[in-house]
């Protein structure tokens, strides 16, 4: 049982979620997640670490709701607790010295991302963002990043703050830079990372991402988050949950994160309330 | 022996009362029903109480079966259940899912003669009358040695461990990965098989026991192996199944082809099989192909009929002679309505355009010599191709072993195909005061073989801890 120490709407439909976890506070390290149910008869559902504090042993996730146990976790209160938070899981983020390094995120990834960003200044790497979303209401943390960013590019749809368009628009902000990143990370929904392998591949920049299919155990048992990378059968959860992004077989991918839509709309329909789904890339649509 | 004794031997086995193939098929209620007090009275009664026991050297954890049958024949029903926790903290559960008919019934003096004691279901029937009766009787607490013990994995290894060790007044804690204590019993075997309020049972009586039960704590994880040796004396690990085996054929990340640890955990651990009442989707499959002919098989293959598929098979590449599986399941399996595909090998799943499962193309086998297992192997039949529909299929051919604690311990080492290297007799490890068993040592294996090596294990452990 894991105490929730703050729960608030961050922007819409993305929520910001401090939980007690000493445990997991001393030894998560960036790119790893937690399994978190909402509730006793809940679903095992895998969540990145955006933050977390040694001294009050809590942790900070950022998530998005997009079906049933999302939205479960989503109407919990502060002084609630969750009946598993479990971790951490999955391998950390491998992180070197590699000269320019950009962050790409979009969604809950840009807190995801975080982590990632701080441990590569860090480890003395120039930092370039790049943030994602619809529109500039969607956007959060920027300030987080300020400190951390030799420059911060934003790229919505509307156009309402920094570049108009998706992330198709990141040739240009590469092409851009004084000299090509010699690495991108990306974090996010399935199509931002996607994406962005296809648009790197051809540029040659080798492009890490981290992948977030569906699981149950997360410990290596039972096998549902198994992804086709460089024509090779692997889990996520134990041999994951970063991969070369050029490796990841993409179409496959997405199919099988989508394998339990249907399952989802019939939960909602027996649900009290009906509010909109949110399916995975609808910021994309 | 004598023609006046032999003719008193009674060689009619106690049918033990289960739900028709026609319900059962239906539902997610437990398929046997147990005994009444007066069957099992009838079948306690047949045992001829032998001098030498030969049924006792065929079970693994050594129950004196004869002493706790002979307190049935009395009705003396709580003495036969404290004579079985003697040596194994788990009846309910031994009584259901071991092999006995390989194990000490095989042993049984009777069993040439086709009239084998039914010890499995005697057990049975003694730790569900005790659960009946609503009141648990707790042993004596012994004398606290002081002394720690970490046990890694709360499946049938380490439960016995954690069992017998805190009777001998060590302090033992259990580290459980997932939400739920009880590992495979919970995760793996179905409610009509093995239901989880038993399970839950047998967990709470250990936990009466004294022994603390952390679950949502992952060892090689939340803290590592080497951290549990600062604060403990010893650790056992029993951490078991890991990663599912695939065939390695075309088409395995089609959406609707599932490994069988996945197909039951969603099921069971998640109980699937209630939803939308639970949380966790499940879909409903018309056609289900499960691969594989083992227990994990059957008990996939029964759960789909459970959830309403239409059509249910077993492929298998071997003949029904050879499949692994109980012949009780495989039995129940049949009656029900599972179709057997046997010497049938899958080379190919077919999806369809949105990455779904459509069809399993298939070849024909047939036996040819015995292999290194003894059992005939099977050989492809050129050109014998076929295709079978299907919207599901269920990979059951095994797994390796769970890979999170060997590969974040230094210095303990594997096999090449991950498992433990320990010591067969003490489950020693190749780290000072680390032990394992089950199925991170020995592969997949039965629940009582788990247990028994749990068991070898807490003597060494218990050995080591009095010096």
């Amino acid at each position: 049982m894991s105490r929730i120490v703050k729960i608030e709407s961050i922007v819409p439909n993305m929520h910001f979620l401090v939980v007690e976890a000493p445990e997991i506070a001393t030894r998560i390290q960036p790119g790893q997640f937690v399994i978190v149910r909402a509730e006793e008869e809940g679903e095992r559902i895998p969540l990145s670490i955006a933050d977390w504090n040694i001294d009050e042993g809590t942790i900070t996730i950022i998530f998005m709701e997009v079906g049933s146990s999302t939205r479960a976790l989503a109407s919990l209160k502060g002084g609630d607790t969750l009946p598993t938070c479990v971790g951490p899981l999955g391998n950390p983020t491998v992180i070197d010295h590699y000269g320019i390094v950009m962050c790409v995120a979009g969604c809950y990834g840009i807190g995801s991302i975080y982590p990632v960003a701080k441990k590569l200044k860090e480890m003395g790497n120039t930092v370039f963002s790049v943030f994602e979303a619809r529109s500039s209401y969607l956007l959060y943390w920027s300030n987080k990043f300020v400190s951390l960013s030799q420059r911060i590019f934003n790229i919505t749809r509307d156009g309402s703050l920094g570049m108009k368009g998706h992330i198709n628009r990141l040739p240009d902000i590469i092409h851009g830079l004084p000299k090509m990143p010699d690495r991108i990370i990306v974090n996010g929904c399935t199509y931002l990372m996607a994406r962005t392998s296809e648009i790197t591949r051809d540029m040659g920049i080798p492009t890490i991402v981290n992948l977030n299919p569906i699981m149950i155990d997360g410990t290596g048992m039972c096998g549902v988050c198994r992804v086709t990378v460089k024509d090779q059968m692997k889990f996520a959860c134990v041999d994951g949950p970063e991969f070369n992004g050029h490796e990841v077989d993409w179409k496959e991918f997405l199919s099988r994160r989508k394998a339990y839509l249907e399952e989802e709309v019939l939960f909602y329909r027996k649900s009290e309330s009906r509010s909109a789904i949110h399916e995975e890339g609808k910021c994309h649509s | 022996m004598s023609e006046e004794k032999q003719s008193k031997i009674n060689l009619n086995r106690t049918d033990m009362p289960k739900q028709s193939p026609e319900m059962r098929r239906h539902n997610f209620n437990e398929v046997a029903l147990g005994y009444t007090e007066e069957l099992a009275m009838q079948e306690a009664s047949r045992c001829l109480q032998c001098k030498k026991p030969s049924c006792v050297t065929g079970c693994p954890v050594e129950i004196d079966i004869p002493h706790f049958i002979s307190y049935i024949v009395k009705g003396d029903f709580a003495g036969g259940i404290k004579k079985i926790k003697e040596r194994n903290c788990l009846p309910a559960v031994c009584g259901r899912v071991c092999p006995q008919e390989s194990q000490c019934e095989s042993k049984c003096v009777l069993v040439k003669k086709g009239g084998e004691i039914a010890i499995g279901r005697l057990e049975r029937f003694l730790a569900d009358w005790e659960a009946a009766q609503g009141k648990i009787d707790l042993p004596e607490k012994p004398e606290p040695t002081g002394k720690k013990v970490a046990v890694v994995g709360s499946g049938p290894a380490g439960i016995t461990v954690a069992g017998d060790l805190i009777l001998l007044g060590h302090e033992v804690t259990i580290f459980e990965a997932l939400h739920k204590a009880g590992g495979v019993l919970t995760y793996g075997i179905p409610e009509f098989r093995l239901p989880k309020s038993i399970v839950a049972r047998e967990v709470e009586y250990v936990r009466m026991l004294g022994v603390k039960v952390f679950t949502n704590f992952v060892i090689g994880k939340t803290r590592s192996v080497d951290e549990l040796l600062k604060e403990f004396d010893a650790v056992f690990i029993g951490t078991g199944a890991g990663l599912p085996w695939f065939m390695n054929i075309p088409g395995e990340n089609l959406n609707g082809v599932y490994s069988a640890n996945e197909y039951l955990t969603r099921m069971n651990l998640m109980q699937g099989y209630q939803f939308p009442l639970s949380k966790t989707p499940v879909k409903r499959h018309t056609r289900v192909g499960v691969i594989g002919g083992g227990n994990v098989a059957m008990d996939s293959a029964r759960t789909a009929l459970r959830r309403g598929a239409e059509e249910v098979r077993i492929i298998y590449r071997r003949s029904h002679a050879e499949l692994p599986a109980r012949k009780e399941e495989s039995e129940n399996a049949e009656e029900e309505g599972v179709i057997f595909n046997m010497l049938t090998l899958p080379i190919r799943y077919i999806g369809n355009e949105n990455g779904w499962l459509k069809a399993i193309e298939c070849l024909k086998m047939e036996l040819g010599e015995p292999d290194a297992s003894g059992r005939r192997r099977p050989v492809e039949v050129p050109d014998s191709n076929f295709i079978i529909e299907l919207d599901a299929a269920v990979v059951a051919i095994g797994n390796s072993p769970n890979p999170l604690v060997p590969s974040t311990t230094p210095g303990l080492e594997t096999k090449k195909n991950g498992t433990l290297i320990a010591d067969p007799e003490t489950g020693k490890t190749t780290r000072d005061r680390v032990w394992a068993g089950g199925d991170i040592v020995t592969g997949a294996a039965t629940v009582i073989l788990a247990m028994g090596a749990g068991r070898k294990a807490a003597r060494s452990i218990h050995e080591f801890l009095s010096q």
